[in-house]
């Protein structure tokens, strides 16, 4: 009777961990077999040439340089745009701004922001940058609409980096007679810059994985060469994935995971390069 | 108890002038009442503690002299706090300086996460100082008065984090010394250290008694009794706000308190 209750109790939690694993396990799986799938099916693809020259043939034969090019460029104009914006953002809401319903708002205001569906950047850039502004159609106007959406996360990832920064310090530096700005720049930013970097960095790697809004913005399906100013059009990894894969009859499949391989990379390397930032800075903490 | 002479610094406190002085002073957080009417002189050169139960105000208190509770939205003060007879709630006050003239150590060593040289000449630096022989000067000599330099004068570019925990506290001692105020405020200063640190923190306020201002909050009676030289008893009334219940030199406060209250608190029943 005791033995049966104990061998239950074991059965049950045995059946538990069981469906805890399998859970794990489906998962895990679609991850595995996309990786595998995008090297598997685009090794073959990647080469020198593939790496390093224009597309030919509606991007049927030549390489992805331009888009590759252009992806990086678009990271660029975006944090250069959305990281000062952001950190500026961050250190007034966090240092300066009182607590009023409007502050309130302007936080519930960048929370949703982050929440906006991306093609909605898209006709916002287009509408603002594109028309109103006459950027045109360019890599200027789609590293301003990227930043916007990017902003959301620079400024709370700022303030997250912030507010970490303990309040005992602030009050060691005012007690010695430092300015409120003082503070900020000597003391609150140095400790709070790898949690901002980190959040620059993935707002960068989400930007070179954006499709949607660069769409409507400039992004062009074949140019021959590189752009040569903000105000060219300009090709990006994944509009150039979008339109090899649903849009040349005859594309072969290998250049089509390839373009995925490559964009992968890049937006990995970059998360990569994040961690790599956190754990360095805590190393740092702790060992100090 | 062992109780130390009013004069265990060898003058008069009664007869020294008044450093810092309130009158009335009331302390609000919003609608919350901290303080209630208290007015008291504190003698230059010498340590005044400030005494009394948990939660009755004598951190708020202390926190008024360097108007550190300016930083609490909702925070207000009514009646007078003088330093050298001009009103530090004036509006023409300049709060950085004022902070400048009157420097705080806190209750848990608070060093910056910067080498032991770069956490002294934080405030001198922050000052305009930036001339690294007149930095190095300002350093080794606070270090000095901290009682710190001999032990830390070869690793002076290490982080200040590997220091242990009294060394910590008296580089921030440092820290404050090297701004040269004239006041120094201490909250709790011993209260996360070892007896042996406290012990060398307790000799050190004294020495500093000689040249400098000392206000001190502490929970710990003895401390209180062998340090100062005068010292405050604060109490919650009902409503919660702190008054003022009895304040005079330490030696007579011990021995021969006035107040009911302060009799009950330092003989331990209550508090």
């Amino acid at each position: 009777m005791r033995a049966g209750a104990v061998s239950k109790r074991r059965l049950s939690q045995r059946t538990a961990f069981s469906l805890l694993i399998v859970a794990t396990i489906i998962v895990v799986l679609p991850v595995l077999a996309i990786g595998i799938q995008i090297i598997v099916g685009g090794a073959d693809a990647i080469s020198w040439k593939f790496l390093t020259q224009a597309p030919s043939q509606a991007g049927k034969a030549g390489g992805i340089l331009p888009a590759i090019v252009g992806t990086f460029y678009l990271m660029l104009g975006t944090i250069i745009v959305a990281l000062p914006l952001g950190v500026m953002a961050g250190i007034y809401l966090t240092e300066y701004a009182k607590e009023t319903w409007l502050t309130k708002s302007i936080n519930l205001a960048i929370v949703n922001l982050a929440g906006v569906p991306s093609i909605v950047y898209g006709l916002f850039g287009l509408g603002v940058f594109v028309l109103l502004f006459h950027f045109g159609m360019s890599l200027l106007s789609a590293s301003l609409t990227l930043a916007c959406q990017a902003l959301a996360m620079t400024v709370t990832t700022s303030r997250e980096a912030i507010l970490a920064v303990p309040r005992e310090y602030r009050e060691g530096s005012l007690a010695v007679g430092a300015t409120r700005w003082q503070t900020i720049r000597h003391l609150v930013l140095p400790q709070a810059s790898p949690g901002i970097i980190t959040g620059a960095v993935l707002a960068m790697s989400r930007a070179a994985g954006e499709t949607a809004p660069i769409l409507v913005v400039g992004a062009a399906f074949l140019l021959p060469g590189l752009p040569q100013s903000p105000f060219d059009q300009f090709m990006a990894l994944p509009y150039h994935l979008y339109t090899v894969a649903a849009h040349v009859p005859g594309m072969p499949k290998s250049t089509m995971w390839g373009v995925a391989l490559v964009l992968l990379v890049v937006v990995l390397s970059f998360n990569v390069l994040a961690t790599i930032i956190r754990l360095r800075a805590r190393q740092r903490r702790l060992n100090a | 108890m062992k109780i130390n002479s009013v004069l265990s610094n060898g003058k008069v406190v009664s007869q020294s002038k008044a450093k810092l002085k309130t009158e009335a002073v009331n302390l609000y957080y919003g609608s919350f009442q901290a303080l209630r009417n208290i007015s008291l002189e504190i003698p230059e050169r010498a340590i005044t503690a400030i005494i009394g139960p948990s939660g009755c105000g004598k951190s708020s208190f202390l926190r008024i002299f360097n108007r550190m509770n300016d930083l609490i939205t909702g925070a207000r003060v009514e009646g007078r706090v003088e330093l050298d007879d001009i009103n530090i709630y004036d509006k023409s006050i300049d709060v950085v300086e004022l902070r400048k003239r009157v420097g705080m150590v806190f209750q848990k060593p608070n060093p910056f996460p910067m080498s032991v040289f770069e956490n002294v000449a934080f405030g001198p630096r922050r000052h305009g100082k930036n001339n690294i022989g007149e930095l190095e000067d300002i350093i080794e000599r606070s270090l000095h008065q901290a009682a710190l330099w001999d032990e830390v004068k070869d690793k002076l570019g290490q982080s200040a984090l590997s220091l242990s925990g009294g060394q910590q506290q008296r580089l921030c001692i440092a820290r404050v010394l090297a701004v040269e105020p004239e006041i120094i405020l201490m909250d709790e200063p011993c209260s996360a250290l070892d007896p042996m640190a406290t012990l060398k923190i307790e000799e050190l306020m004294r020495s500093l008694a000689e040249n400098y201002t000392i206000v001190i909050v502490t929970h710990n009676m003895q401390q209180a009794a062998r340090v100062s030289d005068m010292a405050a008893f604060l109490m919650m009334e009902e409503d919660r706000a702190g008054v003022l219940v009895e304040y005079g030199p330490t030696s007579e406060l011990f021995t021969n308190p006035k107040d009911k209250r302060t009799e009950d608190y330092i003989t331990g029943r209550f508090g």
